[in-house]
Protein backbone atom coordinates (compact mmCIF):
# COMPACT_ATOMS: atom_id res chain seq x y z
CA UNK A 1 0.00 0.00 0.00
CA UNK A 2 1.46 3.23 -1.17
CA UNK A 3 0.64 5.62 1.68
CA UNK A 4 2.13 8.57 -0.16
CA UNK A 5 -0.17 8.08 -3.14
CA UNK A 6 -3.25 7.85 -0.92
CA UNK A 7 -2.26 10.98 0.96
CA UNK A 8 -1.47 12.86 -2.26
CA UNK A 9 -4.82 11.94 -3.75
CA UNK A 10 -6.70 12.88 -0.60
CA UNK A 11 -4.77 16.12 -0.27
CA UNK A 12 -5.40 17.10 -3.89
CA UNK A 13 -9.12 16.56 -3.70
CA UNK A 14 -9.28 18.20 -0.29
CA UNK A 15 -7.26 21.13 -1.60
CA UNK A 16 -9.53 21.67 -4.57
CA UNK A 17 -12.56 21.29 -2.34
CA UNK A 18 -11.21 23.81 0.15
CA UNK A 19 -10.43 26.33 -2.56
CA UNK A 20 -13.89 25.88 -4.04
CA UNK A 21 -15.50 26.20 -0.62
CA UNK A 22 -13.70 29.43 0.19
CA UNK A 23 -14.53 30.87 -3.23
CA UNK A 24 -18.23 30.08 -2.80
CA UNK A 25 -18.27 31.40 0.73
CA UNK A 26 -16.83 34.73 -0.34
CA UNK A 27 -19.12 34.92 -3.39
CA UNK A 28 -22.12 34.07 -1.25
CA UNK A 29 -21.38 36.92 1.14
CA UNK A 30 -20.47 39.40 -1.58
CA UNK A 31 -23.52 38.72 -3.73
CA UNK A 32 -26.01 38.07 -0.96
CA UNK A 33 -29.67 38.93 -1.56
CA UNK A 34 -31.73 40.20 1.31
CA UNK A 35 -34.81 38.14 1.93
CA UNK A 36 -37.58 39.49 4.00
CA UNK A 37 -38.66 36.94 6.61
CA UNK A 38 -42.13 38.43 6.90
CA UNK A 39 -42.52 38.17 3.16
CA UNK A 40 -41.68 34.45 3.27
CA UNK A 41 -44.24 33.86 6.03
CA UNK A 42 -46.89 35.80 4.13
CA UNK A 43 -46.16 33.90 0.94
CA UNK A 44 -46.63 30.62 2.77
CA UNK A 45 -50.22 31.64 3.65
CA UNK A 46 -51.20 32.36 0.06
CA UNK A 47 -52.82 29.63 -2.07
CA UNK A 48 -50.28 29.85 -4.94
CA UNK A 49 -52.92 30.03 -7.65
CA UNK A 50 -51.01 32.92 -9.28
CA UNK A 51 -54.33 33.91 -10.86
CA UNK A 52 -53.91 37.69 -10.53
CA UNK A 53 -57.30 38.07 -8.90
CA UNK A 54 -55.82 40.18 -6.10
CA UNK A 55 -54.70 42.72 -8.66
CA UNK A 56 -51.03 41.84 -8.45
CA UNK A 57 -49.02 39.87 -10.98
CA UNK A 58 -48.50 36.76 -8.87
CA UNK A 59 -48.73 35.43 -5.33
CA UNK A 60 -45.08 36.44 -4.87
CA UNK A 61 -45.85 40.02 -5.94
CA UNK A 62 -48.83 40.22 -3.58
CA UNK A 63 -46.71 38.89 -0.71
CA UNK A 64 -44.05 41.51 -1.43
CA UNK A 65 -46.57 44.37 -1.44
CA UNK A 66 -48.23 43.06 1.71
CA UNK A 67 -44.89 42.93 3.49
CA UNK A 68 -44.26 46.52 2.43
CA UNK A 69 -47.69 47.50 3.71
CA UNK A 70 -48.98 48.56 0.29
CA UNK A 71 -51.77 46.04 -0.12
CA UNK A 72 -55.03 45.17 1.63
CA UNK A 73 -55.14 41.83 3.44
CA UNK A 74 -58.48 40.87 1.91
CA UNK A 75 -57.45 41.04 -1.76
CA UNK A 76 -56.99 37.31 -2.29
CA UNK A 77 -60.21 36.07 -3.89
CA UNK A 78 -59.17 32.45 -4.03
CA UNK A 79 -58.14 32.25 -0.39
CA UNK A 80 -61.17 34.23 0.69
CA UNK A 81 -61.97 34.95 4.33
CA UNK A 82 -59.71 32.31 5.94
CA UNK A 83 -56.59 33.61 4.19
CA UNK A 84 -57.55 37.23 4.96
CA UNK A 85 -57.81 36.33 8.64
CA UNK A 86 -54.42 34.58 8.63
CA UNK A 87 -52.76 37.49 6.89
CA UNK A 88 -54.37 40.00 9.25
CA UNK A 89 -53.05 38.00 12.21
CA UNK A 90 -49.57 37.82 10.72
CA UNK A 91 -49.42 41.53 9.98
CA UNK A 92 -51.33 42.64 13.05
CA UNK A 93 -54.03 44.50 11.13
CA UNK A 94 -57.81 44.36 10.79
CA UNK A 95 -59.43 42.16 8.18
CA UNK A 96 -61.85 44.61 6.66
CA UNK A 97 -64.70 43.87 4.31
CA UNK A 98 -64.38 41.18 1.68
CA UNK A 99 -67.00 40.77 -0.95
CA UNK A 100 -67.50 37.48 -2.74
CA UNK A 101 -67.05 37.94 -6.46
CA UNK A 102 -67.97 35.67 -9.36
CA UNK A 103 -67.53 35.82 -13.09
CA UNK A 104 -70.49 36.26 -15.40
CA UNK A 105 -70.65 35.62 -19.14
CA UNK A 106 -72.49 38.37 -20.98
CA UNK A 107 -73.94 36.12 -23.65
CA UNK A 108 -76.77 33.62 -23.83
CA UNK A 109 -76.53 32.82 -27.52
CA UNK A 110 -76.15 29.07 -27.34
CA UNK A 111 -76.80 26.58 -30.15
CA UNK A 112 -80.55 26.85 -29.68
CA UNK A 113 -80.79 30.64 -29.48
CA UNK A 114 -78.11 31.53 -32.02
CA UNK A 115 -77.83 28.84 -34.68
CA UNK A 116 -74.78 28.63 -36.92
CA UNK A 117 -74.87 30.44 -40.23
CA UNK A 118 -71.44 29.33 -41.39
CA UNK A 119 -69.07 26.52 -40.62
CA UNK A 120 -65.77 27.34 -38.95
CA UNK A 121 -63.02 24.90 -39.77
CA UNK A 122 -60.02 26.56 -38.16
CA UNK A 123 -58.22 25.80 -34.91
CA UNK A 124 -60.77 25.63 -32.11
CA UNK A 125 -59.37 28.41 -29.99
CA UNK A 126 -61.27 31.58 -29.15
CA UNK A 127 -58.26 33.83 -29.67
CA UNK A 128 -57.47 32.37 -33.08
CA UNK A 129 -61.13 32.40 -34.14
CA UNK A 130 -61.07 36.20 -33.75
CA UNK A 131 -59.22 36.35 -37.07
CA UNK A 132 -62.15 34.81 -38.90
CA UNK A 133 -64.61 37.44 -40.23
CA UNK A 134 -67.65 35.57 -38.94
CA UNK A 135 -65.86 34.31 -35.80
CA UNK A 136 -67.24 30.81 -35.11
CA UNK A 137 -70.05 30.91 -37.64
CA UNK A 138 -72.82 32.13 -35.35
CA UNK A 139 -74.86 34.98 -36.75
CA UNK A 140 -73.71 37.30 -33.98
CA UNK A 141 -69.99 38.13 -34.08
CA UNK A 142 -70.02 39.75 -30.63
CA UNK A 143 -71.03 36.66 -28.72
CA UNK A 144 -69.40 33.67 -27.09
CA UNK A 145 -67.61 31.40 -29.55
CA UNK A 146 -67.72 28.37 -27.32
CA UNK A 147 -64.21 27.06 -27.93
CA UNK A 148 -63.41 27.13 -24.25
CA UNK A 149 -60.28 29.26 -24.03
CA UNK A 150 -61.69 30.66 -20.79
CA UNK A 151 -62.25 27.15 -19.45
CA UNK A 152 -58.58 26.38 -20.02
CA UNK A 153 -57.35 29.24 -17.83
CA UNK A 154 -59.82 28.78 -15.01
CA UNK A 155 -57.82 27.65 -11.97
CA UNK A 156 -60.96 26.29 -10.30
CA UNK A 157 -62.28 24.36 -13.35
CA UNK A 158 -65.51 26.30 -12.95
CA UNK A 159 -66.14 26.80 -16.67
CA UNK A 160 -67.56 24.23 -19.05
CA UNK A 161 -68.84 24.68 -22.58
CA UNK A 162 -72.53 23.78 -22.63
CA UNK A 163 -74.58 23.96 -25.81
CA UNK A 164 -71.96 25.98 -27.62
CA UNK A 165 -71.30 28.72 -25.07
CA UNK A 166 -69.30 28.88 -21.87
CA UNK A 167 -71.12 28.16 -18.66
CA UNK A 168 -69.58 29.46 -15.44
CA UNK A 169 -70.45 27.55 -12.31
CA UNK A 170 -71.40 30.26 -9.81
CA UNK A 171 -70.52 28.10 -6.81
CA UNK A 172 -67.08 26.98 -7.98
CA UNK A 173 -66.02 30.37 -9.30
CA UNK A 174 -63.85 32.45 -6.95
CA UNK A 175 -63.87 35.62 -9.04
CA UNK A 176 -60.17 35.71 -9.82
CA UNK A 177 -60.84 37.24 -13.24
CA UNK A 178 -58.50 35.04 -15.27
CA UNK A 179 -61.32 34.19 -17.69
CA UNK A 180 -62.31 37.86 -18.00
CA UNK A 181 -58.76 38.72 -19.01
CA UNK A 182 -58.60 35.81 -21.47
CA UNK A 183 -61.88 36.32 -23.36
CA UNK A 184 -60.96 37.98 -26.67
CA UNK A 185 -64.51 39.32 -27.05
CA UNK A 186 -64.44 40.74 -23.50
CA UNK A 187 -67.62 38.93 -22.67
CA UNK A 188 -66.89 38.05 -19.06
CA UNK A 189 -67.43 40.51 -16.23
CA UNK A 190 -66.65 39.95 -12.58
CA UNK A 191 -69.62 40.90 -10.40
CA UNK A 192 -70.65 40.41 -6.81
CA UNK A 193 -72.02 37.00 -5.99
CA UNK A 194 -75.07 38.78 -4.57
CA UNK A 195 -75.71 40.97 -7.60
CA UNK A 196 -79.40 41.01 -8.50
CA UNK A 197 -79.50 41.71 -12.17
CA UNK A 198 -77.27 40.91 -15.12
CA UNK A 199 -77.39 41.46 -18.85
CA UNK A 200 -76.78 38.37 -20.93
CA UNK A 201 -75.83 40.10 -24.15
CA UNK A 202 -72.94 42.17 -25.51
CA UNK A 203 -74.23 43.01 -28.97
CA UNK A 204 -74.28 46.72 -29.87
CA UNK A 205 -76.68 45.93 -32.72
CA UNK A 206 -80.39 46.55 -32.32
CA UNK A 207 -83.81 45.28 -33.27
CA UNK A 208 -83.93 43.34 -36.51
CA UNK A 209 -80.15 42.82 -36.81
CA UNK A 210 -80.01 41.12 -33.42
CA UNK A 211 -83.16 39.10 -33.98
CA UNK A 212 -81.80 37.73 -37.26
CA UNK A 213 -78.88 36.14 -35.41
CA UNK A 214 -80.02 35.39 -31.89
CA UNK A 215 -83.37 34.91 -30.19
CA UNK A 216 -81.95 35.66 -26.74
CA UNK A 217 -80.07 38.85 -27.50
CA UNK A 218 -80.73 42.38 -26.31
CA UNK A 219 -82.53 44.34 -29.05
CA UNK A 220 -81.79 47.72 -27.46
CA UNK A 221 -85.42 48.71 -26.96
CA UNK A 222 -84.67 50.48 -23.66
CA UNK A 223 -87.81 49.32 -21.84
CA UNK A 224 -85.74 48.23 -18.85
CA UNK A 225 -84.18 51.66 -18.52
CA UNK A 226 -87.56 53.40 -18.78
CA UNK A 227 -89.18 51.12 -16.21
CA UNK A 228 -86.50 51.02 -13.52
CA UNK A 229 -87.89 52.64 -10.35
CA UNK A 230 -84.38 53.31 -8.99
CA UNK A 231 -83.15 54.77 -12.29
CA UNK A 232 -80.29 52.27 -12.11
CA UNK A 233 -80.21 51.46 -15.83
CA UNK A 234 -78.84 53.57 -18.65
CA UNK A 235 -78.65 52.53 -22.29
CA UNK A 236 -75.22 52.65 -23.87
CA UNK A 237 -74.54 51.30 -27.37
CA UNK A 238 -77.95 49.64 -27.38
CA UNK A 239 -77.13 47.70 -24.23
CA UNK A 240 -78.34 48.31 -20.67
CA UNK A 241 -75.69 49.38 -18.16
CA UNK A 242 -76.67 48.65 -14.57
CA UNK A 243 -75.52 50.80 -11.68
CA UNK A 244 -75.33 48.06 -9.06
CA UNK A 245 -75.21 50.48 -6.17
CA UNK A 246 -78.73 51.64 -7.12
CA UNK A 247 -80.26 48.33 -8.23
CA UNK A 248 -82.62 47.01 -5.55
CA UNK A 249 -83.51 43.74 -7.24
CA UNK A 250 -87.16 44.65 -7.67
CA UNK A 251 -87.34 42.67 -10.89
CA UNK A 252 -89.30 45.19 -12.93
CA UNK A 253 -86.87 44.88 -15.80
CA UNK A 254 -86.75 41.08 -15.68
CA UNK A 255 -90.43 40.80 -16.41
CA UNK A 256 -90.67 43.36 -19.20
CA UNK A 257 -87.66 42.41 -21.33
CA UNK A 258 -88.98 41.08 -24.68
CA UNK A 259 -86.08 38.69 -25.16
CA UNK A 260 -85.25 38.03 -21.49
CA UNK A 261 -81.73 39.34 -22.11
CA UNK A 262 -81.75 41.18 -18.78
CA UNK A 263 -82.43 38.72 -16.06
CA UNK A 264 -82.07 37.74 -12.46
CA UNK A 265 -78.52 36.63 -11.66
CA UNK A 266 -78.49 32.92 -11.07
CA UNK A 267 -81.66 32.29 -13.09
CA UNK A 268 -81.40 29.74 -15.89
CA UNK A 269 -81.29 31.12 -19.43
CA UNK A 270 -84.54 31.14 -21.39
CA UNK A 271 -84.15 30.67 -25.16
CA UNK B 1 -9.36 31.19 -37.67
CA UNK B 2 -9.96 28.11 -39.76
CA UNK B 3 -9.54 25.85 -36.73
CA UNK B 4 -12.00 27.96 -34.76
CA UNK B 5 -14.64 27.72 -37.47
CA UNK B 6 -14.01 23.99 -37.89
CA UNK B 7 -14.36 23.29 -34.20
CA UNK B 8 -17.51 25.39 -33.94
CA UNK B 9 -19.07 23.78 -37.00
CA UNK B 10 -18.40 20.28 -35.78
CA UNK B 11 -19.52 20.86 -32.20
CA UNK B 12 -22.67 22.79 -33.08
CA UNK B 13 -23.92 20.82 -36.05
CA UNK B 14 -22.06 17.60 -36.76
CA UNK B 15 -21.66 16.38 -33.18
CA UNK B 16 -24.46 18.31 -31.53
CA UNK B 17 -24.27 17.43 -27.85
CA UNK B 18 -28.03 16.95 -27.44
CA UNK B 19 -29.14 15.68 -30.82
CA UNK B 20 -26.17 13.57 -31.87
CA UNK B 21 -24.48 12.60 -28.61
CA UNK B 22 -27.68 12.53 -26.51
CA UNK B 23 -26.14 14.27 -23.53
CA UNK B 24 -27.99 16.87 -21.47
CA UNK B 25 -31.50 15.68 -22.28
CA UNK B 26 -32.97 16.59 -18.89
CA UNK B 27 -32.77 20.36 -19.20
CA UNK B 28 -33.38 20.05 -22.95
CA UNK B 29 -36.80 18.53 -22.30
CA UNK B 30 -37.50 20.30 -19.06
CA UNK B 31 -36.77 23.94 -19.85
CA UNK B 32 -37.89 24.11 -23.47
CA UNK B 33 -41.51 25.18 -23.00
CA UNK B 34 -40.94 28.82 -23.77
CA UNK B 35 -38.37 30.47 -25.99
CA UNK B 36 -37.48 33.05 -23.34
CA UNK B 37 -36.69 30.47 -20.65
CA UNK B 38 -34.91 28.26 -23.15
CA UNK B 39 -32.76 31.19 -24.20
CA UNK B 40 -31.90 31.90 -20.57
CA UNK B 41 -31.05 28.27 -19.98
CA UNK B 42 -28.90 28.21 -23.10
CA UNK B 43 -26.95 31.22 -21.87
CA UNK B 44 -26.45 29.67 -18.43
CA UNK B 45 -25.22 26.45 -20.02
CA UNK B 46 -22.85 28.35 -22.35
CA UNK B 47 -21.32 30.05 -19.37
CA UNK B 48 -21.06 26.89 -17.26
CA UNK B 49 -19.66 24.63 -19.95
CA UNK B 50 -17.17 27.14 -21.34
CA UNK B 51 -15.75 28.11 -17.97
CA UNK B 52 -15.79 24.57 -16.62
CA UNK B 53 -14.04 23.23 -19.74
CA UNK B 54 -11.37 25.88 -19.34
CA UNK B 55 -10.92 25.34 -15.62
CA UNK B 56 -11.05 21.54 -15.83
CA UNK B 57 -8.50 21.51 -18.59
CA UNK B 58 -6.26 23.94 -16.71
CA UNK B 59 -6.38 21.92 -13.51
CA UNK B 60 -5.81 18.72 -15.48
CA UNK B 61 -2.68 20.05 -17.15
CA UNK B 62 -1.33 22.03 -14.19
CA UNK B 63 -2.20 19.83 -11.25
CA UNK B 64 -3.22 16.33 -12.21
CA UNK B 65 -0.73 15.52 -14.96
CA UNK B 66 2.46 16.76 -13.20
CA UNK B 67 1.59 14.81 -10.06
CA UNK B 68 0.39 11.74 -11.95
CA UNK B 69 -3.08 12.01 -10.52
CA UNK B 70 -5.08 11.76 -13.75
CA UNK B 71 -7.26 9.06 -12.22
CA UNK B 72 -8.77 11.81 -10.03
CA UNK B 73 -10.11 13.66 -13.10
CA UNK B 74 -13.78 12.76 -12.70
CA UNK B 75 -13.78 13.65 -9.00
CA UNK B 76 -11.99 16.95 -9.37
CA UNK B 77 -13.97 18.00 -12.45
CA UNK B 78 -17.24 17.38 -10.68
CA UNK B 79 -16.08 19.54 -7.75
CA UNK B 80 -15.28 22.39 -10.10
CA UNK B 81 -18.52 22.08 -12.06
CA UNK B 82 -20.62 21.97 -8.90
CA UNK B 83 -18.87 25.06 -7.58
CA UNK B 84 -19.38 26.92 -10.85
CA UNK B 85 -23.08 26.19 -10.95
CA UNK B 86 -23.48 27.25 -7.34
CA UNK B 87 -21.72 30.46 -8.20
CA UNK B 88 -24.04 31.07 -11.16
CA UNK B 89 -27.03 30.49 -8.92
CA UNK B 90 -25.78 33.07 -6.44
CA UNK B 91 -24.98 35.45 -9.28
CA UNK B 92 -28.39 35.07 -10.95
CA UNK B 93 -30.25 35.35 -7.68
CA UNK B 94 -28.62 38.70 -7.16
CA UNK B 95 -28.66 40.15 -10.65
CA UNK B 96 -31.56 38.53 -12.51
CA UNK B 97 -34.27 37.32 -10.16
CA UNK B 98 -36.63 36.69 -13.07
CA UNK B 99 -34.26 34.33 -14.83
CA UNK B 100 -33.42 32.67 -11.53
CA UNK B 101 -37.13 31.98 -10.88
CA UNK B 102 -37.75 30.86 -14.46
CA UNK B 103 -34.90 28.34 -14.45
CA UNK B 104 -35.92 27.12 -11.01
CA UNK B 105 -34.70 23.65 -10.19
CA UNK B 106 -33.05 23.20 -13.58
CA UNK B 107 -30.18 25.48 -12.69
CA UNK B 108 -28.68 23.16 -10.07
CA UNK B 109 -29.55 20.29 -12.40
CA UNK B 110 -26.94 21.61 -14.85
CA UNK B 111 -24.42 20.30 -12.29
CA UNK B 112 -25.49 16.72 -12.71
CA UNK B 113 -25.98 17.30 -16.40
CA UNK B 114 -23.87 14.74 -18.17
CA UNK B 115 -23.16 17.22 -20.95
CA UNK B 116 -20.93 19.34 -18.71
CA UNK B 117 -18.90 16.49 -17.28
CA UNK B 118 -19.01 14.76 -20.64
CA UNK B 119 -17.36 17.68 -22.41
CA UNK B 120 -14.71 18.03 -19.71
CA UNK B 121 -13.84 14.35 -19.89
CA UNK B 122 -13.85 14.07 -23.70
CA UNK B 123 -11.55 17.08 -23.87
CA UNK B 124 -9.12 15.18 -21.69
CA UNK B 125 -9.66 11.99 -23.65
CA UNK B 126 -8.88 13.75 -26.93
CA UNK B 127 -5.73 15.24 -25.42
CA UNK B 128 -6.73 18.85 -26.07
CA UNK B 129 -4.82 21.76 -24.59
CA UNK B 130 -6.50 24.46 -22.52
CA UNK B 131 -7.35 26.76 -25.43
CA UNK B 132 -8.82 23.97 -27.58
CA UNK B 133 -10.74 22.59 -24.61
CA UNK B 134 -12.29 25.98 -23.97
CA UNK B 135 -13.17 26.37 -27.63
CA UNK B 136 -14.71 22.89 -27.81
CA UNK B 137 -16.65 23.57 -24.65
CA UNK B 138 -17.92 26.86 -26.02
CA UNK B 139 -18.96 25.22 -29.30
CA UNK B 140 -20.69 22.37 -27.50
CA UNK B 141 -22.65 24.77 -25.36
CA UNK B 142 -23.60 26.85 -28.41
CA UNK B 143 -24.90 23.62 -29.95
CA UNK B 144 -26.94 22.97 -26.83
CA UNK B 145 -28.36 26.49 -26.84
CA UNK B 146 -29.13 26.17 -30.55
CA UNK B 147 -30.98 22.88 -30.05
CA UNK B 148 -32.94 24.01 -27.00
CA UNK B 149 -34.13 27.24 -28.63
CA UNK B 150 -35.31 25.35 -31.72
CA UNK B 151 -37.10 22.88 -29.46
CA UNK B 152 -38.77 25.71 -27.55
CA UNK B 153 -39.97 27.30 -30.80
CA UNK B 154 -41.50 24.02 -31.91
CA UNK B 155 -43.10 23.46 -28.51
CA UNK B 156 -44.61 26.93 -28.41
CA UNK B 157 -46.20 26.20 -31.77
CA UNK B 158 -47.34 22.76 -30.61
CA UNK B 159 -49.12 24.42 -27.70
CA UNK B 160 -51.57 26.02 -30.10
CA UNK B 161 -52.07 22.90 -32.21
CA UNK B 162 -54.55 20.14 -31.72
CA UNK B 163 -52.46 17.27 -30.36
CA UNK B 164 -54.22 13.90 -29.85
CA UNK B 165 -54.95 13.39 -26.18
CA UNK B 166 -52.61 10.42 -25.74
CA UNK B 167 -49.67 12.41 -27.11
CA UNK B 168 -50.10 15.63 -25.16
CA UNK B 169 -47.20 16.75 -23.00
CA UNK B 170 -44.09 14.57 -22.86
CA UNK B 171 -44.91 12.06 -25.66
CA UNK B 172 -45.13 14.63 -28.45
CA UNK B 173 -42.05 16.39 -27.06
CA UNK B 174 -39.99 13.22 -27.16
CA UNK B 175 -41.22 12.46 -30.67
CA UNK B 176 -40.20 15.94 -31.75
CA UNK B 177 -36.76 15.50 -30.18
CA UNK B 178 -36.38 12.23 -32.05
CA UNK B 179 -37.32 13.87 -35.35
CA UNK B 180 -34.85 16.67 -34.70
CA UNK B 181 -32.12 14.12 -33.97
CA UNK B 182 -32.91 12.41 -37.25
CA UNK B 183 -32.67 15.71 -39.08
CA UNK B 184 -29.28 16.45 -37.53
CA UNK B 185 -28.16 12.99 -38.54
CA UNK B 186 -27.88 14.48 -41.99
CA UNK B 187 -24.81 16.40 -40.86
CA UNK B 188 -22.93 13.31 -39.77
CA UNK B 189 -21.61 12.48 -43.21
CA UNK B 190 -19.78 15.78 -43.52
CA UNK B 191 -16.07 15.17 -43.35
CA UNK B 192 -13.81 18.20 -43.47
CA UNK B 193 -10.15 17.36 -43.94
Amino acid sequence: MDIVAIITAAATVAGVGLFVGIFLGVAGKALAVETNETEEKIRACLPSNNCGGCGFASCDAYAKELAAGNAPVNACVVGGAPVSRELAELLGTEVGESVRLVAHLKCSGDCAAAPKKAEYTGVKDCRLAMFSPSKNGKGCIFGCMGFGSCAEVCPQNAITVVNGIAHIDRELCVGCGACARMCPNSLIEVVEYDAFTVVDCSSPDKLKTVRESCSAGCIGCGVCAKLCPEKAITMEKNLPVIDRSLCSGCGACWGKCPTKAIKRFGAKAVS
Amino acid sequence: MKTVLLVLFSTILVNNVVLSRFLGLCPFLGVSKQIKTAGGMGLAVIFVITVSSALSSAIYHLLLVPFDLTYLSTLVFILIIAALVQFIEIFLKKFSKGLYKALGVFLPLITTNCAVLGVALTNVQNGLNVWMSTLTGFGTALGFAFAIVIMASIRESLDLSKVPKAFRGMPITLLTAGLMAMAFFGFSGINIG
